[in-house]
């Protein structure tokens, strides 16, 4: 039978099993929104731009594991994607991008709403392609899915010109994979897990290293059987958060510049460090001549380019990590190794991060601590999103991730305004969990028109945001590093100010925007939090709003900082424990 | 640091240049030299691309390289038996009739070909061995300053059937 490119397009999507479309319409897409037009299988959702479009079908694809899927016009449409594409590439998550584009008569003529999309995503996605043929159409769009989703997975761009939507073409899609020059390996290499294994054995002061490779192939059950078989403490980086759960008398904490005393010292000290799934970024080294100096380093990863990189590894082995870890468990033995676990859980235990400072409890200030454990007393399954800054790194200190949650975090890219919309994707992927979305004053205001879609959608989910009113991470840096200079940070300030921001007589400028008005301009319900015995209310309110979103505005100290700290270049276990000591 | 050659076959699809290029400038590799051309089956292309690189940073090109998806094929040229040339053109203007003699000894010893010549240009035509290349054009730049235009093709290499040749 013959059918148009845009028939086509709906029917591939069926075919992939695509069950929510994140989807924004334009002159060069319109035929394809026109073919999905009165389809009942693929539940399509129109978030307020396009950027928050890619990060809600980020937020789909983590919380569920599915490919998630985007669809959105050419030029502006297709330039407001980048920033989203870049973070969900960064983290290795699965999309598939389909832009519109002008027709192919046009491409080269600076067109209404042409820009050369496939150029501008190249270097930030796993691959893109212009389809330059109505008969090429079918197989692109089955080939973008399994790129997507096999090998490390990550984002394909597939631009489709408007031409090739209208063309009559086959209704045929091929079912088989040819790529040649594609042929993601993901088996282990045997003889590398036993030369791996009888090293672990002869250690004496071994951990493991988990970064997000874990959570992307899902294999925190097995990794948490196999650490349990081996007896052997577990160290994850922000994006390995959850590897096994947090709670687990083998967890020791997060490492990295914000990470546990107990970590990094335990990073410092031991002498085989086996690493999966984790690229050794500068942000988990600190200074990286000294970075596990001493140890013999074992590395799995699935991208052989993420092996010997940034640090120079003993034994790689690459392959998936579900086959490393499934050829692990069946040769792997007990460590007799009770010295070293008591000593790493003795730090772990004695050095707890924490904001109870004298002064804080004193004052009985409300703290990101303090909301981050109420928020793991009040919701037992759930998805946990964050934007970016200090409120993304109190969460990663702080939440407890077992194995009915998960944590959703942009950890490459560092993106702000991702909190929100990859909260709403979560919960339309995950209808039955609770999602709880952990944001900034500055990050939720990037993308805080998507209140509109959760609250068109109906989403019940609470969005918390902690208001310090300044872009705390950067401010804290300028603390720390720049003395005091608080160079464009505060989000409180008018035009009648001095800028002169460490001596501020301005405190008490009202916010802008009223966040609880705000919600409640969109439908949403909004709530206000200035102290620790309201916060457990709060949330219990959240709870009640079935079909509304609940923003919870939680007013905290302007100075809080992230800590401890480790300093830029300086090696791990060299940290600033508390605020003033240097 | 040393220099290093790589072959690599490429769908022979629009873009893919801009790719492979785009590839090297992300990670701020510098490419010495590239050159491309379809082979024997039109689908596929063929690049021969020269950097000078430490181990480290060259083995990474090799892995970023072949996980694109464009790529079918990475071929590490610096250590296998294999055949490479380049194409030399040189314009030399301004000549009198002792600079077109001594051009024409340099051409007949050096078996450079002479193919264009008039009452004061001539152009050479050479395909040899990078190396040696350079020190031609040095040679020319030298015996006639600033009257030479020079192009050169990148090399282009395929490998031996005997072993023995380097
Ligand atoms: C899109 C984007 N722009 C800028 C930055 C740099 N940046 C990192 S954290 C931060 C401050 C965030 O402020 P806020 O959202 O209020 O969070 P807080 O740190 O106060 O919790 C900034 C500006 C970024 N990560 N992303
Ligand atoms: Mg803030």
């Amino acid at each position: 039978m013959w059918i148009t490119g845009a028939e086509l397009f709906v029917k591939a999507l069926k075919e992939e099993g695509v069950k929510t479309l994140f989807a924004y319409p334009g002159g060069s897409a319109i035929d394809l929104f026109d073919a999905l037009y009165g389809q009942k299988d693929i539940d399509v959702v129109l978030p307020r731009h396009e950027q928050a479009l890619v990060h809600a079908a980020d937020g789909y694809a983590r919380s569920t594991g599915k490919v998630g899927v985007c669809l959105v016009t050419s030029g502006p449409g297709a330039t407001n994607l980048v920033t989203g594409i870049a973070t969900a590439n960064y983290d290795s998550v699965p999309l598939v991008c389909f832009t519109g584009q002008v027709p192919t008569s046009l491409i080269g003529n600076d067109a209404f709403q042409e820009v050369d999309t496939v150029g501008i995503v190249r270097n930030i996605c796993k691959y893109a392609v212009t389809v330059r043929k109505r008969e090429d159409l079918g197989r692109i769009i089955h080939n973008a899915f399994y790129i997507a989703k096999s090998g490390k997975p990550g984002v394909v761009v597939v631009d489709i010109p408007k031409d090739i939507q209208l063309e009559l073409g086959s209704d045929e899609i091929p079912k088989e994979i040819h790529i040649r020059g594609y042929n993601p390996n993901t088996s282990v290499h045997i003889g590398q897990v036993n030369k791996a294994l009888e090293v672990v054995e002869k250690a004496k002061r071994p951990v493991f290293l988990l970064g997000g490779g874990i959570n992307v192939a899902h294999a925190n059950e097995k990794m948490t059987e196999l650490a349990e078989k081996m007896g052997m403490p577990v160290i994850t980086t922000i994006m390995g958060k959850g590897a096994i759960p947090t709670n687990h008398e083998l967890y020791v904490g997060n490492l990295g510049i914000h990470g546990s005393y107990a970590a990094n010292t335990a990073i410092s000290k031991c002498d085989v460090l086996f690493s999966i799934g984790t690229r050794f970024n500068d942000r988990i080294t600190g200074k990286i001549e000294k970075f596990a100096n001493k140890a013999t380093i074992i590395h799995v990863d699935i991208d052989p380019a993420s092996i010997s990189r940034n640090i120079s590894v003993n034994i790689p082995i690459v392959g998936d990590a579900n086959n490393a870890i499934e050829a692990l468990l069946k040769r792997a033995k007990h460590l007799d190794i009770d010295e070293w676990r008591q000593e790493v859980a003795a730090w772990r235990d004695d050095f707890p991060i924490t904001m109870k400072t004298e002064e804080n409890e004193k004052n009985n200030v409300l703290t990101p601590e303090y909301i981050i454990k109420a928020i793991n007393r009040n919701y037992k399954n759930a998805i946990i999103t964050t934007d970016v800054g200090q409120n993304q790194l109190w969460t990663t200190q702080y939440i407890e991730i077992d194995e009915n949650k998960r944590l959703l975090t942009s950890g490459g890219l560092g993106t702000m305004g991702y909190g929100l919309p990859s909260a709403i994707g979560a919960k339309i992927g995950c209808p039955h969990k609770e999602v709880v979305s952990i944001n900034g004053d500055g990050g939720i205001q990037m993308n805080i028109q998507e209140l509109a879609t959760a609250v068109s959608q109906e989403l019940p989910i609470t969005i918390c945001i902690f208001n310090n009113g300044y872009l705390g991470n950067v401010r804290q840096w300028q603390e720390m590093f720049y003395n005091k200079r608080y160079s464009l940070t505060c989000l409180k300030y008018t035009k009648s100010c001095k800028r002169d921001c460490a001596n501020c007589t301005n405190k008490q400028t009202t916010y802008t925007p009223d966040f609880v008005k705000l919600a409640q301009s969109y439908g949403a319900k909004g709530i206000r939090v200035f102290k620790k015995e309201e916060v457990v209310e709060a949330f219990k309110e959240a709870k009640k709003n079935k079909t509304t979103p609940t923003i919870i505005e939680f007013i905290i100290p302007d100075n809080l900082n992230v800590l401890p700290m480790v300093k830029p270049g300086n090696t791990l276990d060299d940290m600033v424990m508390e605020k003033g000591v240097k | 640091m040393k220099k290093r050659w790589i072959c690599l076959f490429v769908e022979n699809e629009i873009g893919v240049l801009a790719r492979i290029s785009g590839l090297f400038s992300s990670k701020s590799y510098n490419i010495e030299s590239l050159t491309v051309g379809t082979t024997e089956d039109p689908t596929i292309s063929r690049m021969t691309i020269s950097m000078i690189s430490d181990d480290k940073t060259f083995e990474q090109i090799k892995k970023q390289l072949n996980r694109s998806v464009e790529v079918i094929k990475v071929v590490d040229y610096t250590t296998v038996p294999i055949y490479m040339k380049e194409i030399l053109y040189v314009k030399v203007s301004s000549c009198s009739e002792k600079d077109k003699s001594e051009i024409f000894r340099i051409a007949q010893v050096y078996g450079l070909k002479v193919i264009d010549y008039n009452k004061n240009s001539v152009i050479v035509e050479w395909v040899e061995k990078e190396s040696k290349i350079d020190e031609m054009i040095e040679l020319l730049k030298n015996t006639f300053p600033n009257r030479v235009e020079i192009v050169r093709g990148g090399s282009v290499a395929i490998e031996s059937i005997s072993v023995s040749n380097r």
